[in-house]
């Protein structure tokens, strides 16, 4: 039996060896929160993000450390509880942002230039979340195959004239979703789930892909209409081997003769657990003011949610439009329905013609 | 007074490696049993709502994608072993490590690759549009590369090398003098490879082939290219979309339920039928001589998964990277180092871990300590991000514990002593890693008779010198293949990291994502080689060690 121990006992020094390696790693990477710091979870991607961070960084001296992850980052927070380090969230989806709301990981923040800069519309009445950016979900349509006037409605793409001449992305993706949410939320769930079995049955070919690939796809002949985010479009444009695809398609913004196109808002909140209250709110302060707002219109090509600030030259290029002014919460609420209308009409299952 | 006999106890006392083994497991299956904890309590139900839409169609999908990429990879692996332990043919010695590279590639990236190199506005199509004057998609039929067959073939060219190496390190490792005896006995040399090889082997295949089975039940970058609905892909939407947290979870165990049901079939064909080497007569394998035509076609044979699952992978990765060379500076060198430090340190802890469990179980035959070491290393089969947020649900709860009781005692806060730390994300890896690891501890010892441990008790060793000097030296390869697979697989992991990790930390894998999830390829291109040129070496260290395992070998 000694022996036993003995070996025992080598192996679990040499693991307590290796777990104090491990930690005196920890001890560099992890950096403890100090005054003049703010944590920041983001959904966002990096490359987006970033360098709107550093500007914040030059000219406030805060510094913000970032964990940037798509999923999980809620159950983090959760999980965390009130020892959380996180002080700022900034998601890509007002969804997200209700979902940390009745979460209870938010708390209101009061301040006059969050509520001066964001209209009513685009931020929670309670100041738990507050939206940033604005993008529109807009018809893609070939400029050869498609005339100008064959196409004005969301609702027209169950049209039987389109058969066989549809693209989508994934109808589970979260951009779909809050889509055909907003069409639910606009015209009950019954005439929705007509509508979507209807657009699946013109469906090119089966959804895959983002929205950049469904401009490849009309480009490439393989369909002639397809939904995406107006960003992508300006995006496609100032990538010499995207190029050809962009000018391939003409934007056309939905429904501008009734109740508008659909926008959606990327946002950010102040956790409940904040330590850094003060400088996460002159975070999003500073997200919500001019000159972020210009970085995020430039950069990325999505629209200011702040009144009388310039869109980047190429949507501004698209003229105005109109959006559907419905309150996002409720359009958001309705994305677990959307979810399941997707799952009960087997639109991913589509194969094409 | 006499002092009373020793009496003979017919119990056993808990010997320490079984208090180790079993430590070690229970803290390895926390974040297992924290997604069970949440699958079992939801908070709204959404089960019912799956079971009568979608789920059949995930099941169905999951059984052919598995079932598909099993079979290839069954195949090509045990074969493309086969031919380059026992047979000489043009190009052999450099198949016998270059067959493993495929290894080092994420599968991603190679679903990406063939997507640009296949799809209709890609070169291949191109070529034949132009050659043969079609001028659209109804003029011709092709294969739609983004569809199951699709996904199939990309994840079988980058998993066969499990089954690959785990077949050969059993071939290599095996006598010949068995083999002779068997062809002397009568049988040819393909009843040879089917009756005596094979099944000798067959611990060590079943081990590459559940690990193969595993990666491709969480797969999510190629599904979810390729928009095919596997059971995981449904975990993600039903998160994502549905914002359940307790779905994800469910459809989680049902992927959970396939491995241990597999696990179970298996265990149920050997039914108890246990086959060790007899003999520890080694010599110079006799390599069958390929001349002429059969050799060349074993050189396509082994050439094809190679060529296609690195080289025109790493074609693409080299051009891309020369067209955006910028994409190396920045803080990529501290990616590089952030990436390395964490693999080798999982790799090292799982093999630990491993060991100890396998070895526990070796020792003692006991049941308990076997099932507690197959069930921790169940977290293999579930996709990163849920096996992510039960390392995070134990983690956090055990730091408020105790930032609870050192305010109620000494009124201090702690704080969140390990949550978002390297030692949460450390030991994420080792859960979700420790399969490969045990499975090559496991089918290492299996190939040792247990006459040899019977022999060195009786010489007067305990267990663990037993170990260090007649195990260790034995199962040198399967260790070093268990740190290797575990480095290489922790090189490319994703989803855990994004959610585990500390502030403003980045690893290749998640500088590679950022970008190739918005289709900037180009960009991802510098990180996704680094990548696979750090996976390579291990891979070929690897290699020279297995042709190296053999004793007696002077080659």
């Amino acid at each position: 039996m000694q022996p036993t121990l003995r070996s025992a006992r080598a192996a679990l020094v040499a693991a307590a060896a290796l777990f104090t390696v491990v930690a005196a790693d920890v001890g560099c990477a992890a950096p403890a929160p100090a005054a003049g710091e703010v944590n920041l979870y983001s959904f966002r991607q990096p490359q987006l993000i970033q360098p709107i961070l550093d500007r914040f960084t030059a000219e406030t001296g805060i510094k913000v450390n970032v964990v940037y992850a798509e999923k999980g980052l809620l159950e983090r927070l959760k999980a965390e509880g009130e020892n959380s380090p996180a002080d700022v969230v900034l998601t890509a989806d007002v969804g997200n942002l209700n979902d940390m709301v009745e979460a209870g990981v938010l708390q209101p923040v009061r301040s006059p230039a969050l509520e001066a800069n964001i209209p009513s519309q685009y931020r929670d009445p309670d100041g738990r979340w507050f939206g940033l950016t604005m993008r529109a979900r807009v018809i893609y349509a070939s400029r050869e195959r498609v005339k100008p006037e064959e196409i004005a409605r969301y609702e027209d793409l169950a049209d039987p004239r389109f058969h066989g001449r549809i693209c989508s992305r994934s109808g589970k993706h979260v951009y779909m979703i809050s889509l055909i949410a907003s069409v639910i939320a606009n015209d009950g769930e019954a005439a929705a789930e007509q509508w979507l079995q209807g657009v699946k049955a013109n469906l090119a070919r089966k959804p895959q892909g983002n929205d950049r690939s469904q401009a490849k796809a009309i480009a490439e002949g393989e369909c002639d209409v397809a939904l995406a985010n107006t960003y992508y479009y300006a995006a496609m444009m100032g990538n010499p081997e995207e190029r050809g695809w962009a000018e391939a398609v003409t934007l056309v913004f939905p429904n501008q003769a009734d109740r508008g196109a659909h926008v959606n808002v990327s946002g950010g909140a102040v956790t409940r657990a904040a330590k850094n209250r003060d400088n996460a709110v002159r975070l999003l302060e500073f997200l919500s003011g001019d000159e972020a707002q210009r970085l995020y219109a430039e950069q990325n090509h999505e629209y200011p949610v702040k009144p009388g600030v310039a869109t980047s030259p190429q949507v501004a290029a698209w003229g105005s439009f109109k959006a559907d002014t419905i309150q996002l919460v409720s359009v958001a609420q309705q994305r677990a329905a959307a979810t399941r209308l997707v799952d009960r009409v087997g639109f991913d299952e589509a194969g094409g013609s | 007074m006499q002092a009373a006999p020793p009496v003979r106890r017919h119990w056993r006392r808990p010997d320490g490696w079984s208090v180790a083994a079993l430590a070690a497991a229970m803290a390895v299956a926390a974040p297992l049993l924290a997604v069970l904890w949440l699958a079992l309590f939801p908070a709204d139900d959404i089960w019912s709502h799956l079971a009568t839409t979608v789920l059949p169609g995930y099941v169905r999908t999951t059984l052919a994608l598995m079932a598909g990429v099993a079979a290839a990879t069954l195949v090509g692996g045990v074969g493309t072993a086969w031919l380059v332990t026992m047979c000489r043919f043009p190009g052999r010695r450099v198949f016998e490590w270059a067959l493993l590279l495929p290894l080092a590639v994420p599968a991603y990236v190679v679903a990406y690759v063939y997507t640009d190199v296949l799809e209709y506005g890609g070169p291949v199509q191109g070529l034949l549009r132009e050659l043969f004057g079609w001028s659209s998609r109804r003029d011709y039929w092709f294969p739609q590369i983004r569809s199951l067959p699709g996904a199939v073939a990309m994840l079988s060219l980058v998993l066969y090398p499990y089954v690959y190496l785990l077949a050969r390190a059993a071939f290599v490792e095996q006598s010949v003098c068995v083999l002779e005896v068997s062809r002397t006995l009568g049988r040819g040399p393909w009843g040879s490879f089917y009756q005596v090889a094979l099944p000798l082997a067959r611990p060590a295949i079943v081990v590459g082939v559940s690990l193969v089975m595993m990666e491709a039940l969480n797969d999510f970058g190629t599904v979810q290219h390729f928009a095919v609905a596997t059971l995981t892909a449904g975990v993600y939407d039903v998160w994502m979309q549905m914002n359940s947290t307790a779905g994800a979870a469910q459809l989680s165990l049902v992927m959970l339920s396939f491995v241990l049901l597999l696990l179970g079939l298996e265990r149920f064909a050997r039914r108890g039928r246990r086959f060790h080497h007899t003999t520890g007569k080694w010599r110079r394998l006799p390599r069958y001589r390929l001349a002429g035509l059969r050799g060349w076609l074993a050189f396509a044979v082994c050439a094809l998964p190679t060529v296609l699952g690195f080289v025109l992978p790493m074609v693409v990765l080299v051009k891309y990277t020369l067209a955006a060379p910028s994409a190396f500076g920045g803080r990529f060198a501290e990616y590089l180092v952030n990436s390395l430090t964490l693999s080798a340190t999982a790799a090292i802890l799982a093999l630990a871990v491993g060991l100890t469990l396998a070895y526990a179980a070796r020792l003692n035959r006991s049941r308990l300590v076997a099932l507690a070491g197959r069930f921790s290393a169940t977290g293999y089969a579930l996709p990163g991000a849920v096996l992510a947020v039960g390392v995070v649900i134990p983690f956090a709860a055990l730091d408020n514990a105790l930032d609870h009781l050192m305010r109620q005692t000494f009124g201090i806060s702690t704080g969140l002593l390990l949550s978002g730390t390297l030692v949460a994300l450390t030991f994420g890896f080792v859960v979700r890693f420790l399969a490969l690891a045990l499975g090559s501890c496991e089918a290492g010892l299996a190939k040792v008779t247990p006459n040899m441990d019977g022999a060195a008790r009786s010489l007067g060793l305990g267990p663990g010198r037993m170990l260090l000097r007649v195990h260790l030296p034995v199962l040198r390869a399967s260790l070093l293949t268990a740190v290797m697979l575990v480095f290489v697989d922790g090189m490319k992991e994703l989803p855990m990291t994004v959610l585990l990790r500390p502030f403003n930390f980045d690893t290749l894998a998640t500088h590679v994502y950022q970008y190739a999830a918005h289709e900037q390829f180009e960009q991802a291109a510098a990180g996704a080689l680094a990548i696979v040129v750090f996976g390579m070496l291990p891979v070929i260290v690897l290699s020279r060690t297995l042709s190296g395992a053999r004793p007696g070998h002077d080659a």
